[in-house]
């Protein structure tokens, strides 16, 4: 589970002067700052392209291309679950529809109480020990859907009591 | 003291080996036992993970797949010693003669699993640096010369010979040049790359340093994806460890070449393991693919010349110089020489890497070593070489991995990833999800590949929901010929490759009745 600090320009700015004298430094800085802050505020937008001598336009267009780089703050938890072809061959699909309805969140959604992010990824490279979901930097092989109700149990949604 | 093995390869961490190396610690000292324990990479059995490895005097001996619940009485068993009576269920003998292993050529994979990856010393132990000691002592033509000899050739995809490539920014006049290693590997399917820089880093550091010496490079960056953070961690620490060994830097030994090396990390586009998409984002942009020419061996980073390589191509680097181009070029077939360290993946049931020359069929490699399915069921379908290659039915199961002899069978080897679905399949699905992998991930530079791919997948949403005419399967052939032909890269280029090898090996997947309709 992440706790990020608030966006300062100061920390952004120390950030990109950790940077200095690197060519093509623009992604590294990008990785440090969701680090950080746990996403890209628009904010940094006009910051990097004054300290890096770029359009907007570019950081925007670099922001925007790149899967990883989040325009608004994520869930506390992340929770990726692959998508790819060797997966798929030990039933991905399923997982990934139970996983959304075991989080109450839908793939690529954030949910309201902003614990937890569930995405689809392509491929996280444990093809042989699939289905596989990484939850933070961790990762999990053979992720039937017990075993991920066990691993994801604390952010699984709340059922509310007038349903029954 | 007793030395006990637990990888802390990825796919081991997923099945839970930080939690048996805690427990077996725990259950040592509690009896105490004197051991010390060695976070090695994975053997690349990957079913057996974790694998729990025991140092005896006779040799390394295996147990495994190991649950938390196993541990005390893999100790009560006598599991220090190796030699339990009677044996533990677990035990699975010395880990070298287990046949997964023992009937494999292991050249670039040969220390993986078997060494400490940060251990300067023992990779020195088990013949690390080797290579690139001989190089120090060579000139750049003879580098060049002992790579060119060994027939190796691109194990990315492309297969293009590596020392052409070497030569090419050797003879390229400018003030510096550059080694990128392209470590995106992105390809469903594949994980060699990851686990040859998680169990054995420093053969890419050795791999990619010699290659430096042959073209004059005195930079170079490895691009690992994303996804990998156990990769880039380890990777991070294997090149300080280089550094104060003096492996990298100034003067490396005493000679006159210096390099220096350093890791980026990519960002989720799986375009960027395209080369110069890779090289785009290297340099802090958009990963968009650049119209060649000019090649990246001339004018690649920063408009510089730059050998772009595969982990497994600089990985296969080291061993060439250390025993001779000769020696590598002896494995192999045809025009395919050397050993490809194939991932059997999906569902499968003895999963993992298995390094082999060149020429051994699908078949030895799905049934002899994989097993056949994990699900029991009967193999329908294998996707081989990535998101962009052919599924081949069992006809086909008998095509000697060649370069050669798959592209004839319109399929590719690839970075040699070879996924295994079962009887359950949807072939009209798959086809599908190859124009939506198309669609999510093109760089849009080209039309054929940005447009073509969404039009890819409405055309299948048709055909899947049944009832379609034929002429859609018509459009869908003509859209693929347009893609293939027109697109700027192989991510357009080839993403027709899974769809046309569907259509045609598993044509009645395509053929679905109105039935959905005619029901309601």
């Amino acid at each position: 589970m992440a706790d990020h600090a608030p966006w300062t320009r100061d920390k952004a700015l120390a950030i990109v002067e950790s940077y200095r004298g690197q060519r093509g430094s623009l992604l590294p800085i990008l990785h440090d700052l969701q680090h950080e802050f746990g996403f890209i505020d628009d904010q940094a937008v006009p910051l990097l392209a004054n300290a890096l001598n770029l359009s907007r336009a570019e950081v925007h267009g670099v922001i925007s291309f790149y899967h990883d780089f989040k325009r608004e703050p994520q869930g506390r938890t992340v929770v990726k679950v692959c998508r790819a072809e060797a997966c798929q061959a030990v039933g991905a699909d399923r997982l990934v529809e139970h996983a959304a309805r075991r989080l109450g969140v839908p793939l690529g959604g954030t949910r309201a109480d902003g614990a937890v992010t569930l995405e689809g990824v392509f491929c996280l490279g444990n093809c042989a020990l699939g289905p596989t979901v990484m939850i933070d930097d961790h990762l999990h092989g053979r992720v039937d859907a017990n075993r991920f109700d066990a691993l994801a149990a604390p952010l699984a949604a709340q059922v509310s009591g007038d349903a029954r | 003291m007793i030395t006990i093995y637990v990888p802390r390869d990825a796919a081991a961490l997923s099945v839970g080996a930080d939690q048996i190396a805690a427990l077996i610690r725990i259950e040592a000292d509690r009896r105490g036992a004197d051991i010390q324990i060695v976070r090695n990479g994975s053997r690349g059995m990957l079913w057996l993970e974790p694998l729990v490895e025991v140092a005896t005097p006779e040799g390394r001996v295996a147990y495994g797949p190991v649950t938390a619940a196993d541990v005390p009485a893999l100790f009560d068993a006598g599991f220090l010693t190796g030699a339990p009576q009677p044996p533990h269920p677990l035990h699975l003998g010395p880990t070298e003669e287990i046949p997964y292993l023992k009937n494999q050529e292991r050249l670039t994979f040969a220390r993986c699993g078997v060494i400490d990856p940060l251990s300067v010393d023992d990779y020195r132990e088990h013949g690390g640096f080797a290579g690139l000691e001989r190089a120090l002592a060579m000139t750049p033509e003879q580098v060049i010369a002992e790579v060119t000899e060994s027939g190796l050739r691109g194990r990315g995809g492309a297969g293009f010979p590596t020392g052409i490539k070497w030569k090419t920014v050797h003879d390229a006049v400018a003030d510096e040049k550059f080694i990128c290693c392209n470590a995106d590997e992105g390809d469903s399917g594949t994980f060699a790359d990851r686990m040859i820089m998680e169990g054995d880093p420093f053969i890419l550091i050795e791999g990619m340093t010699i290659a430096a010496i042959a073209v004059g490079a005195r930079q170079g960056y490895i691009y690992i994806r994303s996804e990998y953070p156990h990769a880039i961690a380890t990777l991070r620490d294997a090149i300080t460890a280089a550094y104060v060994e003096n492996w990298l830097g100034d003067g490396i030994h005493g000679s006159a070449h210096s390099f220096d090396l350093e890791v980026r990390v990519g960002a989720g586009a799986y375009i960027c393991g395209e080369e110069t998409a890779m090289l785009e984002s290297l340099e802090g942009k958009r990963g968009m693919v650049r119209a060649k020419p000019p090649l990246p061996a001339l004018e690649g980073l920063f408009g510089k010349p730059t050998v772009v390589n595969n982990v497994l191509s600089l990985t296969s680097v080291p061993v060439i110089l250390a025993r001779g181009g000769a020696f590598y070029r002896d494995f192999g077939v045809g025009r395919s020489r050397g050993t490809q360290p194939f991932q059997l993946g999906g569902n499968i049931r003895h999963g993992g890497i298995v390094e082999k020359a060149f020429g051994i069929t699908l078949r030895e490699l799905l049934y002899d070593f994989g097993g056949g399915t994990a699900s029991g069921r009967p193999i329908r379908a294998v996707q081989v070489g990535g998101p962009l290659g052919a599924y081949l039915p069992p006809e086909h199961f008998d095509t000697p991995k060649d370069y050669e002899a798959f592209a004839a069978r319109e399929a590719m080897v690839g970075h040699g990833g070879i996924v295994v679905f079962d009887d359950t399949v949807d072939m009209a699905m798959q086809a599908r999800f190859a124009m939506e992998f198309c669609a999510a991930e093109s760089c849009g530079k080209c039309t054929p590949c940005r447009i073509g791919a969404v039009r890819g997948v409405e055309i299948l949403d048709r055909v899947l929901a049944g009832g379609a005419s034929p002429k859609q399967l018509t459009l869908l052939e003509g859209l693929c010929e347009v893609m293939a032909d027109g697109s700027l890269c192989a991510m357009g280029g080839l993403t027709p490759m899974p769809v046309r090898s569907a259509l045609k090996h598993f044509p009645e997947d395509f053929d679905r009745p109105a039935a959905a309709l005619a029901a309601e």
